[in-house]
């Protein structure tokens, strides 16, 4: 497994090739743009002979998750990419899938919602799926795309987690960008197995030892049964931290829960999401060699949310502002919320929302020297005024 | 050919699928059919998939579940879809070598709204994919687990709580949606109709449709004691008029062109409709305080040309069939 070789290749391809290499037994997908690479790729392989998995081209996005709950229920490792209004459309049995504890592992292409209807990135569409039980991961780059495939079928499977896993990468800017990807070859003496052992449920529909599944539940249980889900959902957050530090120890790439980049004595940071971090570091980088003192951090791991990593990562900052490519209608971002709540009641940086690149409009070096800017005001006056900033819409 | 019981008494007397404890209402068939269908198959391990409906709520009240077959329920409209997963699943790990080789047979089972209605894109999609399976759908012509709502399967005139008999408006103004033609036009190897009077009937259907590889569809007439109201004992006698008076007929379509007729026998003496409605309380309005005639013509004559575009259909497949 230690032989790999770089290629230059879209996001798409670079996540169906790790979705190949994890050997699913069941894909059910639907097309999306801009998912539909993955999909059209891995029914290549499939017709090739490449890969040995039975592909359910479903007739809807809520037929694919369907079809993934049975195959997952029945034990099958199971995989499937949808995007936008097709997560939309299947958000009643992500659900479901996750309050039952099913394995899946399912990539966003991240578009926005309509309408009006637009195809290009924000992550409106992820942050439908925030609450829905799934950990969530967002990837900076291609190559952590293609990583992160590879380390959700092993958090999902993990007997201590047995939960669905998103993996976001954003759309076009990654799905559809030719980066160099450095992939894994399995050789005859080494597969990915050691990595990645076969999936062996905890729970199955099994002729021999039936049991029932997807019960109804009434007020007696249906709190406890919830709690219990939580609390899978935030022991996850160690699993997941053990299976970076053990991907990383194979092949050299760690991608942490949350990546200080410059901030041990940053007086100003952002907090990113996605591709635009690649953006933001460059900006940093431009603003250090200005002499100002910027920093940034990397929010990788949504859900579970880091929230010990978080307020480690942004203690010592002065004024820190949350970058979400998503708004909540009547209030601030998703992301906002959640680090502004992390750091209630302690000391600590003023914290801002800055609302970007929603349908795709362009996230560039420009914006987040706008960002920084305007944290450095806020910053002398001690106070934010504005909680909630939209960056870069035209005519402010 | 399969061997088919002729008597009930031939059934297994072996529970194999719904157990005792369960807490459908009194006198409600569907406990009957899910028994049917565990007795049909006594020689195939089962699984079954059960769409969100009164089969699923009153038999699986967590931490209870009155089952002995693997269960699995996950939403309403999804049951064809998820069971084209646990297929799927089942059948790649057999072939990997992961679960013992086993003939499992799935079972998909959903009410009429969920298979009507708010189901039929999922029950389209499976079938059109040829994914091994049998759907059932129990008909009791109302989304009876909510409170007695009209849907695609509920008779004209009939009252629901959403079409209800007022002044204006008589109950339900549509037609019944002819399912069983709407699932033969996919032209799977079998589909067929049943009625719970009908149980050696229903049986030999679930047998053949298990016997199927690939999907097949049985859709059966299930009267509801609390959404059509009638008394707890008249569950199978309702049934049982539905079919004879020609309302529910009992048929099969092959290929999704070969119509077979099983009962009513046409040449035996034609039972009225109204003979059928006027059991139910749902049709009250149309005999008191005043006979509603000519809505009672509407449907007599609506069940009129059904039943003689079936008969139709069945002479042209048996006379197709010497060709």
């Amino acid at each position: 497994m230690a032989k790999a070789k770089v290629l230059g290749m879209m996001g798409d391809f670079a996540v169906a090739e790790a979705a190949k290499l994890c050997n699913p037994d069941v894909i059910a997908a639907y097309p999306i743009t801009p998912q539909t690479i993955i999909v059209e790729r891995l029914a290549e392989f499939v017709a090739d002979g490449e890969l040995d998995c039975d592909y359910i081209c479903v007739e809807s996005e809520h037929s694919a998750m369907s079809a993934c709950f049975g195959a997952s229920a029945a034990g099958a490792r199971v995989y499937t990419a949808t995007a936008s209004q097709g997560l939309a459309l299947m958000i009643e049995i992500v659900y479901i899938t996750a309050s039952a504890r099913f394995p899946v592992v399912m990539t966003i292409a991240n578009r926005a919602l309509s309408g009006p209807i637009n195809i290009h990135c924000d992550h409106s569409d992820a942050m439908l799926a925030r609450d829905s039980g799934w950990i969530q991961l967002f990837a900076e780059d291609c190559q952590e795309a293609y990583d992160s495939t590879i380390q959700a079928f092993r958090i999902a499977e993990d007997k201590q987690v047995s939960l669905p896993v998103i993996n976001c990468l954003d759309g076009f800017v990654l799905s559809h960008s030719i980066e160099p990807v450095e992939i894994l070859e399995p050789t005859e003496e080494e597969t990915l197995d050691g990595f990645l052992p076969i999936r062996d449920p905890l729970y199955k529909l099994d002729v021999d030892a039936p049991i029932a599944q997807g019960l109804l539940a009434l007020p007696e249980f249906y709190m406890e049964i919830k709690r219990g889900q939580q609390e899978a959902h935030l022991r996850s957050l160690d699993v997941i931290k053990e299976v970076i530090q053990d991907f990383g120890d194979r092949w050299g790439r760690y991608w942490p829960v949350v990546e200080p980049y410059q901030m041990d004595d940053a007086e100003v940071a952002v907090v990113t999401i996605g591709s635009s971090t690649g953006t933001g570091r460059a900006a940093v980088d431009e603003l250090r060699a200005e002499g100002k003192k910027v920093g940034l951090v990397k929010l990788r791991c949504f859900r579970p949310f880091p929230v010990k990593d978080i307020q480690a990562a942004l203690k010592n900052a002065g004024a820190v502002g949350v970058c979400d490519r998503a708004v909540s209608f009547g209030s601030t971002g998703p992301a906002y919320a959640d680090t502004a709540g992390a750091m209630v009641g302690r000391s600590g940086p003023l914290i801002k929302n800055f609302i970007i690149g929603l349908g795709g409009k362009d996230i560039t070096i420009d914006t987040f020297r706008a960002m920084y800017d305007n944290l450095y005001a806020d910053l002398a006056k001690g106070e934010v005024e504005e909680p909630v900033e939209w960056i870069g819409i035209r005519g402010e | 050919m399969a061997d088919y019981p002729t008597k009930l008494a031939d059934l297994p007397k072996e529970e194999r699928s719904v157990s005792s404890g369960h807490r459908l209402c009194t006198g409600c068939a569907a406990g009957t059919i899910a028994r049917l269908v565990g007795k049909a198959v006594p020689d195939k391990p089962l699984m079954w998939v059960n769409a969100t409906c009164c089969m699923e709520v009153a038999t699986t009240i967590y931490p209870f579940a009155a089952w002995h077959v693997p269960w699995i329920h996950c939403a309403f409209e999804n049951a064809a879809a998820t069971a084209s997963g646990v297929r799927s699943g089942l059948d790649m790990l057999m072939k990997k070598g992961r679960i013992p080789q086993r003939d499992i047979e799935v079972i998909a089972i959903g009410g009429d709204g969920g298979t009507y209605d708010i189901g039929i894109q999922a029950i389209s999609g499976a079938i059109e994919r040829g994914h091994d399976f049998v759907y059932i759908c129990y008909d009791n012509e109302a989304y009876m687990n909510t409170g007695i709502q009209r849907s695609g399967a509920t008779m004209h005139a009939a009252w629901t709580t959403t079409s209800p008999a007022g002044e204006a408006i008589p109950g339900k103004q549509e037609f019944k949606k002819p399912l069983l033609r709407i699932v033969a036009a996919h032209g799977l190897e079998y589909c067929a109709t049943a009625s719970c009077s009908y149980p050696l009937d229903f049986v030999r259907k679930v047998k053949r449709a298990v016997d199927v590889k690939g999907p097949a569809f049985v859709h059966i007439i299930q009267p509801c004691l609390r959404g059509w109201r009638f008394g707890t004992e008249m569950s199978f006698q309702v049934a049982r008029l539905a079919v004879e008076s020609r309302f529910f007929p009992l048929y099969e379509v092959y290929w999704g062109h070969k119509f077979v007729l099983n009962y009513p026998n046409p040449i035996l003496t034609k039972v009225d409709v109204e003979d059928y409605l006027k059991l139910q309380g749902r049709l009250r309005h149309l005999f008191k305080p005043e006979r509603k005639q000519e809505i009672l013509d509407v449907i007599q004559a609506h069940v009129d040309k059904e039943w003689d575009k079936l008969l139709e259909l069945a002479e042209f497949s048996e006379r197709s069939a010497t060709y």
